[in-house]
């Protein structure tokens, strides 16, 4: 079993200021995921009276993208997995863990390391999406696809949308998100009636939530759990590129 | 109510269902924001802009380093040189028409590449109002650290070199002078050296990063390429930093006089 120090970032809404709040638990086990541990200081806080901490999490199994904590200044934490796929085993008896929400423009704090990720939706709402006729599945053959471009399509598609690009990146860009949707669908032969319109709207979209502008560090690749490489980003830029010189316009 | 966490349908946050206590929140998502529609408005092409006028800066100074090469060859040989770029073209064109050309297009490129820069920067500390208590580096290099104020120092070392050496005007032998006069003057100046050998260094790591994001910003990169794209920029960084410090360290350690 496992002590450890925990200094989280605790803030009532979106209007008040937070800061940092010192809490110490005790009876860790390593087998923990560091949601279950929370867990555990949450239940002391109820019992004591006090406000539990809040967090996102939903699927526990490391692919809805709900939880995301910045531990010790490296998102997700030390491993490059999502936070519940993190597990105690990955810390020390005695440790003092430093626990912060996302920190971007685009993600304002809801309450304590909650934050709000509907810029994302927003993002992907812009042009996150192909004109695909309703109706029975079409045969799968009848399409086909180069194996290369489906397996860039789908590395791309693995993107959960947790937003630890945008965290630990030093611009607070969300380019490695927007580049791994828009290489998603740009890749495939169903994507392309929008691809043009696609990158600029959703480019557009990411500059106009308070998000960063790319400058090729990569912290982005280095702590996504899904381990969503830099090349998408070059994706992008050239498609974006593309488009402008094609003078495609962005339909509204 | 409406129970709105961003992205978990349940919207559980803490937990406490232990005890039949959920703590939830309720929150308005933000408001869609609307884009702007100007081409200059987009942070890629903002990108684009600084990459091409890095490109167009790049090529100049590989010119201007072998150029300076041309002090070893001696007094005369690096005067006739400098000489040279005033009269390229002539009968033909006017007097310093090539020089000019150059001058302007040089101008053009560093205040595009200074106005993406500032534009980009700007945006970036909108995107992190609230800094983080703690933060650790996970990957990012020194260079692409260093990459904007370095950029910043690089800019005050052109207004100093073109006082300096092209026009004199802080050159311990004035304008009054040879080009071969006012170079030897400056480096046989140890302070001015060490500015300008500094300067050099943080030049080699600007450009390490810039090519790199160059290529990667003109959509060039990918995993394949990565390798050789990032073998480029060592080299070339490497070859203008040396380069362009081979003449004042030689002056400083005599084998230039």
């Amino acid at each position: 079993m496992m002590s450890l120090t925990l200094r989280i970032w605790r803030q009532r809404d979106r209007t008040k200021k937070g800061k940092m709040v010192t809490y110490h638990v005790t009876d860790v086990s390593p087998d923990m995921s560091f949601l279950e541990m929370l867990d555990v200081l949450n239940e002391k806080l109820i019992l004591d009276g006090d406000d539990p901490v809040a967090f996102d999490h939903d699927c526990r199994e490391g692919i809805c993208g709900s939880c995301g904590l910045m531990i010790n200044g490296i998102a997700h934490g030390p491993e490059q997995a999502t936070v519940c796929q993190l597990h105690m085993r990955s810390f020390s008896d005695g440790d003092v863990l430093d626990i912060e929400p996302w920190r971007a423009g685009g993600f304002p704090v809801v309450k304590d390391l909650a934050v709000d990720r509907s810029a994302f939706d927003r993002i992907i709402s812009a042009g996150g999406f192909i004109s695909a006729p309703t109706g029975t599945a079409p045969e799968a053959h009848s399409t086909p696809v180069p194996k290369k471009n489906s397996d860039a399509a789908f590395d791309a598609a693995t993107c959960i949308g947790c937003g630890a690009c945008v965290a630990a990146c030093p611009n607070g860009s969300a380019m490695l998100f927007t580049a791994a949707k828009v290489s998603h669908l740009g890749l495939m032969p169903q994507g392309q009636p929008e691809r043009d319109a696609r990158v600029l709207k959703m480019v557009a979209q990411q500059d106009a939530e308070d998000f960063g502008g790319c400058s090729n560090i990569g912290e982005c690749s280095a702590v996504c759990p899904k381990g969503i490489s830099m090349e998408t980003i070059s994706r992008l830029n050239h498609d974006l590129l593309g488009a402008l010189r094609a003078g495609a316009v962005p339909m509204s | 109510m409406s129970c709105v966490t961003v992205r978990s349908p349940g919207c559980h946050v803490g937990t406490g269902l232990t005890f039949g206590l959920v703590a939830t929140v309720t929150t308005q998502p933000a408001q869609r924001r609307a884009p702007k529609t100007g081409r200059f408005d987009s942070s890629v092409v903002k990108k684009t802009v600084m990459a091409v006028s890095g490109i167009i800066m790049i090529l100049y100074l590989l010119a201007h380093m072998v150029g300076n090469l041309k002090a070893f060859s001696g007094a005369e040989a690096f005067n006739s040189y400098s000489g040279w770029i005033r009269t390229i073209g002539e009968p033909a064109l006017p007097a310093q028409t090539a020089l000019w050309i150059i001058r302007i297009v040089l101008l053009a490129a560093v205040v595009l590449h200074f106005w993406a820069a500032i534009s980009l920067w700007r945006q970036a500390r909108r995107a992190r109002p609230v800094p983080y208590v703690t933060k650790k580096r996970v990957q990012q290099s020194f260079a692409s650290r260093t990459v904007r104020w370095g950029g910043l120092i690089l800019a005050l070392f052109i207004i100093w070199h073109i006082l300096d050496l092209t026009l004199g005007a802080v050159n311990p032998v004035g304008y009054d002078s040879t080009p071969y006069d006012r170079l030897i003057a400056s480096f046989s100046n140890i302070p001015i050296t060490l500015f300008y050998v500094v300067s050099m260094v943080l030049l080699g790591l600007h450009l390490r990063h810039g090519i790199f994001a160059a290529t990667q910003t003109l959509g060039q990169t990918n995993k394949r390429r990565e390798r050789a794209v990032n073998g480029l920029a060592y080299v070339v960084a490497g070859v203008i930093t040396v380069g362009f410090l081979l003449v004042p360290l030689s002056v400083v350690f005599g084998l230039i006089d």
